[in-house]
């Protein structure tokens, strides 16, 4: 009896956060009349709001715009960071220990202080509206550099040794020895960094302000400001958040034991 | 020179010239910044400490500062509560244990631009969900976001919501590395759950109840997109965070220096309000 008790308590825990989003996705497809109820099944179902809101910004642009930024980031602080990584791990070259140290440091410096004169930097050179703005400052990510250094130092010599006698370049050995083996610490990489850039919202409002190349939610963020906070303005707003949130919950249902685990293990140390 | 030098300054030297680019020169920069007065299209002007100055005495600063800390007050002791009730209930053998886990985790991976949208329609004083169902109860509707004493509280309730479920992994996590036989030694003693609770298990989880308060923390001082889509800063400031002022300084009054110099601020208040959490909490080792 206690038991059931306990169940019902975690079930009605797990719809308050469950629940929200069924009641926004519900909301997308009712009248301005049902807006607002508690209803998840509207009476009269319409798609007027995601009309309105296809219609009223390129919101299939931004979800390109999106796409493009977040794999272009993603494939870069992969490709480029192991390659980083796998030098600081294993390689002596001068300089190396200046570059670990700075890596380390650059952690330590809060988001905020860079801002600033990150955007000074972007004006100046003339990339104010330009994919150069949204992808250069993120091609490389030290965290990502970390881990994956990390995880290189663990890989034993010999299988570098043996590697060099076959005539191997470093880059061969980087892709065909290591990135095997470091499967488990390149997925949690591209997870965290694909949603940090997916999710990204404060820079692109910095340094985009042309609607055309605007990331999926710096446009959904525009757009909220705009229009009434009447009922049909509401019901588009939510319909436009969808686009957003669901590309993002489909992933989840079917990785989130991957999205769980790279996102908190960052956290989980000790 | 070495073959393997010579690699290794080939594969790192994009690195480096990012880090100098990137990294070294705007923290650099944004010394010279706080001393600078520049809209970005004139000639930069050299004022000296007029910035800090006008800082110190900026009512909308300190009225930002004032903001954190109410958001902070409530932010924080809900995390806690809720993050540690959710992995106590969770550290046992239970059906469907992923499952419950993802769903409180689930806010988690989703943007903020797109929970703060979702909450907006949640607090929504005519048609919103929470009034709706206040309505049922027959209880009036609450200004939520328009209620100077409620708004900052209401978004950190929002806050708590999102983030919740990233520190019961944590949490759930610590409560894992309790080893059973601190558990059986108190059973013996025929002590309550809740002192069990409370003498044993509380004082093993510090490491993760530090980590869940510095990087609440961080969080709250870090809140924009929030208070930029909910409520633009009011109503009557009382939502206005720093790194929001910040954002309007340098984007609608060009003010670049003044900009640079809130980010100064932030950064430093960020850490001396973490250095003394971490010395209220105590270190990991003294448990």
């Amino acid at each position: 009896m206690r038991r059931a008790a306990f169940y019902v308590v975690l079930a009605l825990a797990a719809a308050t956060f469950l629940y929200p989003f069924l009641w926004m996705a519900a909301t997308t497809f009712k009248s301005p009349a049902e807006v607002g109820g508690l209803s998840l099944l509207p009476d009269q179902p319409t798609l007027d709001n995601y009309r309105l809101m296809w219609t009223r910004a390129p919101f299939g642009r931004a979800l390109v715009n999106s796409l493009f930024v977040a794999t272009t980031i993603t494939l870069s602080v992969l490709v480029f960071g192991s390659a980083a990584a796998y030098a600081l791990a294993r390689l002596s070259f001068p300089g190396r220990r200046i570059l670990n140290a700075i890596t380390v440091g650059i952690l330590l410096v809060p988001a905020q202080l860079t801002l600033i004169p990150m955007y000074t930097l972007i004006v100046q050179l003339g990339w104010v509206d330009s994919y150069a703005a949204l992808i250069v400052p993120f091609v490389f990510n030290a965290t990502a550099i970390l881990i994956l250094r990390q995880f290189f130092l663990q890989v034993p010599r010999s299988l570098i040794d043996s590697a060099r006698l076959d005539g191997m370049g470093e880059l061969r050995i980087l892709f065909t020895v290591f990135w095997p083996l470091a499967k488990a610490p390149l997925a949690l990489v591209g997870i965290l960094t694909f949603m940090g850039a997916w999710n990204e919202v404060l820079w692109p409002l910095l340094v985009v302000r042309d609607e055309q190349l605007m990331t999926l939610p710096q446009l959904l963020t525009v757009f909220s400001l705009g229009g009434g906070a009447g009922p049909r303005q509401l019901a588009t707003k939510l319909a436009a958040t969808m686009v957003l949130v669901l590309p993002v919950v489909a992933a989840y249902t079917f990785l989130q034991r991957y999205f769980i685990e790279s996102m908190a293990s960052t956290g989980v140390k000790g | 020179m070495r073959a393997e030098a010579r690699s290794g300054l080939f594969l790192t030297a994009p690195y480096a010239a990012f880090l100098v680019l990137f990294s070294l020169f705007p923290v650099g920069f944004s010394i010279v910044l706080v001393l600078l007065k520049w809209d970005l299209v004139t000639t930069p002007t050299f004022v000296g400490i007029e910035n800090v100055q006008h800082l110190i005495g900026d009512a909308r600063f300190w009225q930002a500062i004032v903001n954190t800390f109410v958001f902070l007050a409530i932010h924080l002791p809900l995390q806690m509560i809720i993050a540690l009730t959710l992995a106590w209930a969770l550290n046992r053998p239970l059906f469907f244990r992923s499952f419950w886990r993802a769903a409180f985790f689930l806010p988690v991976v989703i943007s903020g631009a797109a929970v703060t949208i979702l909450w907006s329609a949640l607090y929504a004083t005519d048609v919103g969900l929470i009034n709706g169902l206040l309505a049922r109860l027959d209880l009036g509707p609450v200004a939520w976001l328009t209620d100077p004493a409620i708004a900052m509280p209401a978004i950190a309730v929002m806050a708590t919501w999102k983030n919740v479920g990233f520190y019961v992994v944590i949490y759930l996590a610590g409560l894992q590395n309790v080893p059973r036989s601190c558990h059986e030694a108190i059973d013996l003693e025929g002590a309550t759950v809740w002192q069990r609770f409370r003498h044993v298990t509380l004082p093993l989880l510090k490491p993760q109840t530090l980590l869940v308060v510095m990087l609440s923390t961080i969080g709250g001082f870090q809140l924009f997109i929030e208070p930029y889509i909910m409520t633009g800063g009011g109503p009557l400031r009382r939502t206005l965070s720093i790194v929001l002022y910040m954002y309007k300084n340098a984007f609608s009054y060009q003010k670049m220096g003044y900009a640079a110099t809130l980010g100064l601020a932030l950064a430093v208040i960020i850490a001396a309000v973490l250095v003394v959490q971490r010395r209220v909490i105590g270190s990991a080792e003294e448990a």
